[in-house]
């Protein structure tokens, strides 16, 4: 009865080695983070004068382009001047007049506060960010190896590849040189979350998966609803700091001055219109692969139960977590919610989303449960 | 923190997005507008008199955005009880949860709790969400058409206002100036439509295409779950190994029609279970659990079709007839024989028992109704319990394992009246015991029932009679269903998608160029962009238009680039929102929702 699919234990193994040793550098990123943090914050004369120096460059950068005449695309910004350069022997200059959602409050400087220092600590977060991503990656492939089949069969390889797509997509952020180091810390402390539940509530040996879950299908839905989750996840911290920052600047625009040590973490993150578009971006991005998840497992369920729909709990929960995205974009065009409005029901549904994951997948039985712990 | 404003504006923090809004459509007159067809918000506006006026007050509140976010809101919560608490779908968890809740069972019946999803409450809010959503889509399909219809509203006056412009003095003519700024923004892919002096271009319309994809798809949804409802039945039957089926409506063990399919509408067709494989890991941590469940069958198609060997698996379900037959689940079905108290065979053959666990204990009844004592006289036998495909009888009624590596058959005996004669349809697995006496068993362990393994035999006490445990057989049970609207949920589900993606990732944009002869003879170029939105590309693509229409107009090389001061008819409107975005991170998907 043992089949060629037999668990190879040799290599479940490894990837528990392997996940174990991902954990323990992102502690270590998670610890540079909070360096990073908190050198950050040490001295404003230090951020003055960094910040100074940075115009100054940015300053010389702009004149070179003049010199050596470029299309200047300009963007009249609080944060300065922003000058892309295009080698021609034309200049035009395009000036951007910004949207209205805009408060005029410039991103901050970033969780390193413009110090050299938390710089250096950022820096180094990020590199072990991206070694115990590829530890974590290993960890999951070597998983996959183990049982030769996807490895989405159980909670515990969910989780793991849940925690290694989110920074996967971090690191592509960062590779595609946005400004994202601020969910760093974030991003860390919820991936050692993730993956200490994951390895002491969850863990689940390496076997093998119920006839059910034999199908190429398994590739496309559970693939696409953990990227789905992922940057779900992204746009979620997003969300969650964009309140924060807008109650800190309406305070700020109020007058009220922002001191202490809340003050300077809150001045230190992107503008609130800044990460409200980043949540808006995200969610808007992979809101169409979600609906892609919900009517690919509708594919499945018709082959598996013979039933395309039949409000099992999950896929009434993936519903209902549709319906709260899409009531999201609909508000954040609508005049009287977008904003902070828009941003809460952001929030719900990135809580039904979880609920989804975990409430359905411990508490409620239904069809699903084969995916449970 | 300091805040730099480069012309001199005051910032705006105060203001609402709304204001905002308000402020930049005004600004720019017929060039600002219809961007997109979003409706207007009109919530506010007070009822006119009489019925008609409150129809029309209405109608408006149901379609107007905040209603429908509303509705949407509505809907996700209404969902949520059906996902808690078991539906009719599924008629024995129903039972059980009655049997354990009886005090909120009445409240629940009368709410409709047990079938969340055809309740009128439900249906109630998807129909006005929907109806909402006509409301909604119909009058932009036609204004949509409208806009392909006509050209590119003319350039605003006052360019400075728009969220990019740029301007230069060139030597090049206007006209000039004019050709080369059509000829580049068709080489964009943008419609053009020039003006006099200016050129309008406007890119994008497959945003608000795809938008209205989008909300028609989801009207091709619900209309391919109506047909699914009204014309999907399916019927469920268990087929013990070596019988068969013939799809006849008094061969399924249950069956559920809908409104337009009945049972007149059945396939002639058949199969005969030749034997149900299934594989369980034997080793390693998970021992137990299955690999492998596959029904060996011979089918036919049409009354008197040839059998053709094939097979049923899970996700592999046969088509035949039209319709497809699904593997549901599997168990065993010990065979037995009862003789009566006159030594009589009452009843012989496999009975089926229902799995309890994932190692397969199963339970079931034997019923044998026509049976005589030991005086002659009819009366009814039956034995319920369990059967252990590995069992252990120090351990209990408790399989170890889900195939036959040691089956035990673990019963009691009653005897009386079964109640079948009163003419209610009984549940085959169930045991009514009110009009039946147990058999006192004469056993050492103290137990009132018997633990038999194949081959074994016990007997009643009193000479009553006996059973014999044959052996055991496997059965599968089966679902044929009939299925209507697969095709339209799909092709709208992928519709929806594609609608999605255009109205998500998609850009409505216009870019205007305006060229006018200057006072000192040289020719001022001006470009201005309008984006739905508050993206930046809209700046990025300005430049890159910029860029190409200067090799055509070159800037005057005494001219300085910056700063701007726009010298055109209008001056500068300094007292302008003068508001700044920073560099924008991540010129992903742009900025509007799907329904905008």
């Amino acid at each position: 009865m043992i089949i060629a699919a037999a668990v190879n234990e040799n290599f479940a193994n490894y990837s528990n080695y392997l996940i174990r040793s991902a954990m323990f550098v992102y502690a270590l990123a998670f610890l540079a983070h909070l360096a990073e943090w908190v050198f950050g914050g040490r001295s404003r004369i230090a951020v003055q004068s960094a910040a100074l120096a940075a115009d100054a460059g940015r300053a010389d950068g702009a004149q070179a382009g003049s010199t050596a005449a470029a299309v200047t695309v300009v963007r009249r910004g609080a944060a300065g001047t922003t000058t892309l350069e295009r080698p021609v022997a034309v200049r035009p200059t395009v000036v951007t007049r910004a949207s209205a959602s805009d408060r005029g409050i410039a991103d901050g400087p970033g969780a390193a506060g413009g110090t050299e220092k938390g710089d250096l600590y950022g820096r180094i977060a990020v590199s072990f960010t991206v070694l115990a991503w590829m530890l974590h990656l290993g960890g999951v492939v070597f998983r996959a190896a183990s049982v030769r089949r996807a490895p989405w069969g159980n909670m515990y390889e969910f989780s793991t590849t849940f925690g290694m797509v989110a920074v996967g997509a971090y690191l592509v952020l960062l590779l595609l040189k946005k400004d994202v180091r601020w969910i760093g810390l974030f991003l860390t402390t919820t991936v050692l979350l993730d993956l200490g539940l994951a390895l002491s509530v969850l863990y689940t040996s390496s076997d093998q998966l119920v006839p059910a879950l034999h199908s190429y299908w398994l590739w496309i839905h559970v693939s696409c609803a953990i990227i789905s989750g992922a940057v779900f996840y992204l746009a979620a911290v997003g969300t969650m700091l964009y309140l924060f920052r807008d109650h800190y600047e309406v305070a700020l625009t109020a007058g009220r001055a922002q001191g202490g040590r809340w003050g300077d973490v809150m001045r230190r993150l992107p503008a609130a219109a800044t990460l409200d578009k980043f949540a808006y971006r995200m969610n808007a991005l992979v809101f169409p692969l979600w609906t892609f998840t919900i009517i690919a497992g509708a594919i499945w369920a018709q082959a598996a139960w013979g039933h395309y729909w039949e409000w099992d709990p999950k896929e009434t929960w993936s519903f209902i977590t549709w319906v709260a995205y899409a009531g999201y974009l609909h508000a954040r065009a609508t005049a009287g919610w977008k904003g902070r409005k828009a941003a809460y029901l952001a929030l719900v549904a990135f809580a039904c989303f979880l609920f989804n994951y975990y409430g359905v997948n411990i508490f409620v039985t239904g069809k699903h449960s084969y995916a449970g712990v | 923190m300091s805040i730099t404003h480069d012309d001199g504006g005051a910032p705006r923090s105060g203001e609402t997005a709304q204001q905002g809004d308000a402020d930049r459509q005004e600004g720019l007159g017929a060039a600002g507008a219809q961007l997109s067809t979003a409706p207007a918000d009109t919530l506010s506006q007070a009822p006119g008199l009489g019925a008609l006026g409150w129809a029309r007050w209405m109608w408006r509140q149901l379609t107007s955005m905040r209603v429908a976010l509303i509705l949407l809101f509505l809907l996700s919560l209404a969902a949520i009880p059906g996902s808690l608490i078991p539906q009719h779908s599924d008629q024995l968890k129903v039972d059980a949860f009655k049997r354990t809740h009886p005090d909120v069972t009445p409240l629940y019946e009368r709410l409709g709790m047990f079938h969340v999803y055809s309740s009128p409450w439900f249906s109630a809010i998807y129909i006005l969400l929907f109806v909402s959503l006509a409301g909604c889509i119909i009058p932009r399909s036609w204004q949509f058409v409208g806009q392909l219809r006509a050209r590119p509203p003319a350039a605003p006056r006052h360019f400075t206002r728009l969220p990019a412009y740029s301007t230069w003095r060139t030597d090049a003519d206007p006209e000039q100036v004019t050709e080369a700024a059509r000829s580049v923004l068709r080489g964009r892919r943008f419609r053009v439509s020039a003006t006099g002096a200016s050129v309008a271009g406007e890119k994008g319309y497959l945003r608000e295409a795809g938008n209205l994809l989008f909300h028609v798809a989801l009207f091709g949804l619900l209309i391919s779950f109506a047909v699914t409802s009204l014309y999907g039945a399916q019927g469920g039957r268990l087929v013990v190994q070596g019988d068969g089926f013939v799809n006849n409506l008094t061969e399924y063990d249950d069956f559920n029609g809908a409104t337009l399919y009945g049972a007149d509408d059945l396939q002639p067709f058949g199969f005969h279970l030749d034997s149900f494989e299934q594989k369980y890991s034997a080793s390693g941590p998970d021992r137990g659990t299955a690999l492998k469940f596959q029904a060996n069958i011979h089918y036919w198609n049409g009354a008197n079709g040839t059998p053709v060997k094939g097979s049923i698996s899970v996700n592999h379900p046969l088509s035949i007839g039209g319709e497809k037959v699904y593997l549901i689940s599997h168990g065993y079905a010990p065979r037995v024989t009862v003789r009566d108290a006159k030594g009589n065979v009452a009843f012989q053959g496999p009975v089926p028992f229902l799995p309890q666990d994932t190692n397969l204990t199963s339970s079931g009844v034997v019923k044998v109704p026509d049976a005589v004592d030991q005086h002659g006289k009819p009366v009814q036998l039956a034995f319920n319990g369990y059967f252990t495909p590995t069992g252990d009888t120090s351990v209990g009624p408790m399989s170890l394992f889900p195939t036959l590596e040691q089956p035990i058959l673990w019963l009691n005996a009653f005897h009386g009246d079964l109640g079948m004669d009163a003419g209610i349809a009984q549940n085959v697995y169930q045991l009514d015991t009110t009009h039946m006496k147990q058999f006192k068993l004469d056993t050492k362990t103290g137990v009132n029932g018997v633990a038999l393994g194949v081959g074994s035999k016990f007997t009643l006490p009193d000479g009553a009679g006996s059973l014999t445990f044959d052996g055991v057989s496997t059965w599968a049970s089966f679902t044929v269903s009939h299925q209507s609207g697969n095709t339209g949920a799909l092709v709208s589900g992928a519709a929806a998608i594609l609608g999605l993606m255009g109205s998500l990732f998609i850009q409505r944009r216009r870019i205007w160029v305006r060229a006018v002869r200057g006072e000192d003879g040289a020719t001022v170029v001006e470009m201005g962009g309008l984006g739905r939105s508050e993206s930046t590309r809209i700046a990025d693509e300005l430049g890159d238009v910029a860029q190409q229409l200067a090799e055509a107009a070159p800037p005057r090389p005494d001219d300085d680039a910056e700063p701007p001061a726009a010298p055109g008819p209008p001056a500068p409107d300094e007292s302008a929102p003068s508001d700044e975005s920073p560099a924008d991170p991540t010129p992903l998907p742009d900025d509007e929702g799907a329904r905008a």
